[in-house]
């Protein structure tokens, strides 16, 4: 956000203002380390990264990601318009589903990569906090005029992630079903501490766990009642990342950008079975071509030698010939040795291939590993 | 020994024109989980404000500088097996490097304990 200004009444640029969240005094009063993301005050940690990650791999953590988008559409004809700006399939996404898809430029580059709930008359959508507002933008020049887009702001969203997020969760979420109910990517409406939530069996940790979207103002009452649970202790984004990253989860705007197609990241399943026949979504062309033929580049999952971590940016040779650059990567505190992902061209992404990764002038060597790093444990 | 102290959060122990250098615990916390150090070779010739060592946390690599001017004679081995030594015990047991200082004079420069302390509270 730093070299983003916006211009007062005199016609000075001035720096925007960093913005809080619902919870931002429930992080402070918890020690919370806080830093600025997607223009918000976040909290990046509490009592330590590693701490942090492994305790949500073991026990359950709650992470507050009121950053991001929630969007609401509705309307005449709104599938046929949200499939002509997402290869999504529709028709088959029922009440109660949630999907993954990502929201296409006309040269098929990623704008954004969100999830989609099929409501009874509406789509709700969470897209990326730091993406929401071009994400909004690019929204309402593509959708018809009759198609409305609302931007819940007064709803913040929590994310309860671990192998005890089930047992926690049902001890406070009551509905018409129990929480049982919901298998991964699902969702349906329930009620913790008198407020209604949606509640959906989703993640970004690779672990079992949910996505609670709730009024802003029942924020706080919510997170108390989730970390007075001894299973449950607040995660900060520093974690959120390199539980991600294990989980071979990309990240927007590092791992996906415009510059980066669904099929070179691996996010073939996203280019749903009825679009890929009929095509008619953002840059299907390029998209469909790459799905035939392969593509020129691959995301990929790198394993390295040693302790010293490769970071975003850094070059990856096959011998003298540069054949990519690393998009994640940090020191996995799970597997205790570094890992990181990175686009390769097609011919050296193959697992197993023998890699080099140059770190301030020195070559680290890696070796191609499929992902998940870390085996997913979703509930299906 | 009197240790000093730079505004990058080195301290260095002087015993005669031996220099042991280190991150400050203020440091440390503010790096987070250290997960490698890139120490410097013996025999290395470094200037004040060259950056020859690297602390790789989960989050970020993060350049140490020498506070003052010498040759390495030694880096801390301990730290390639424990590099949490830096976490756990940064200003004894998990010191980075000695140097042989090839300018004394550079020390009047830092700051001591006390400057240091209070030049920490003001961030």
């Amino acid at each position: 956000m730093s070299d983003t200004y916006e211009i007062d009444e005199d016609g000075d640029a001035v720096e925007p203002e960093v913005l809080t969240l619902p919870l931002d005094a429930w992080h402070r009063a918890r020690g919370g380390r806080m830093v600025e993301f997607a223009g918000y005050h976040m909290p990046v940690q509490y009592e330590g990264i590693i701490a942090e990650h492994l305790w949500t791999r073991e026990n359950t953590g709650l992470f507050d990601v009121s950053h991001m988008g929630q969007l609401v559409l509705s309307g005449e004809g709104l599938d046929a318009a949200v499939e002509a700006v997402l290869p999504i399939d529709l028709s088959t996404l029922n009440l109660g589903q949630q999907r993954y898809s990502v929201l296409l430029d006309a040269n098929g580059g990623i704008l954004d990569d969100l999830m989609v709930q099929r409501w009874p008359n509406d789509l709700y959508l969470v897209v990326n906090g730091a993406t929401k507002w071009d994400d909004i933008g690019h929204l309402r020049e593509e959708l018809p005029d009759e198609i409305g887009l609302n931007l819940l702001d007064d709803h913040a969203l929590l994310a309860l992630q671990g192998p005890k997020a089930f047992a926690v969760l049902e001890r406070h979420a009551t509905g018409k079903w129990p929480l049982s109910a919901l298998s991964f990517m699902r969702f349906g409406l329930f009620e913790i501490g008198g407020f209604e939530v949606n509640i959906s069996r989703s993640g970004y940790t690779g672990e079992d766990g949910f996505e609670i979207s709730l009024p802003a103002e029942a924020a706080e009452a919510i997170a108390d009642l989730l970390c007075g649970e001894p299973e449950v202790k607040p995660i900060g984004l520093g974690a959120r990342d390199s539980l991600r990253l294990e989980a071979g989860l990309p990240l927007y705007g590092h791992d996906l950008s415009p510059e980066t197609s669904p099929v070179e990241a691996g996010l073939n399943f996203a280019i749903n079975k009825r679009r890929r026949s009929e095509g008619g979504f953002p840059g299907a062309d390029r998209i469909l071509a790459e799905l035939a033929n392969g593509p020129a580049r691959k995301w990929v999952g790198l394993s390295l030698e040693g302790r010293q971590a490769a970071r975003e940016g850094a070059e990856v040779f096959a011998g003298n010939e540069p054949v990519g650059v690393v998009t994640s990567g940090g020191f996995s505190p799970s597997l205790e040795r570094p890992i990181a992902t990175a686009y390769i061209s097609s011919a050296h992404a193959a697992a197993g291939t023998a890699l080099e990764i140059e770190v301030r002038g020195k070559r680290l060597t890696a070796t191609v590993t499929p992902m998940p790093f870390v085996p997913h444990r979703y509930h299906r | 020994m009197p240790r000093y102290f730079s505004e990058d959060h080195e301290w260095i122990d002087v015993d005669g024109d031996t220099g042991t250098v280190g991150i400050t615990d203020y440091a440390q916390g503010q790096l987070g989980d250290i997960t490698f150090v890139e120490l410097p070779e013996a025999g290395s010739a470094v200037k004040k404000g060259d950056a020859p060592c690297v602390v790789d946390s989960v989050k970020a690599a993060s350049d140490v500088y020498a506070p003052v001017s010498g040759t390495v004679t030694d880096s801390n081995a301990a730290l390639g097996d424990e590099p949490e030594l830096v976490n756990t015990d940064p200003e004894e047991s998990g010191w980075l490097f000695r140097l042989t200082l090839s300018d004394p004079a550079e020390l009047s420069g830092l700051m001591d304990r006390a400057a240091y302390d209070a030049y920490v509270a003001g961030l």
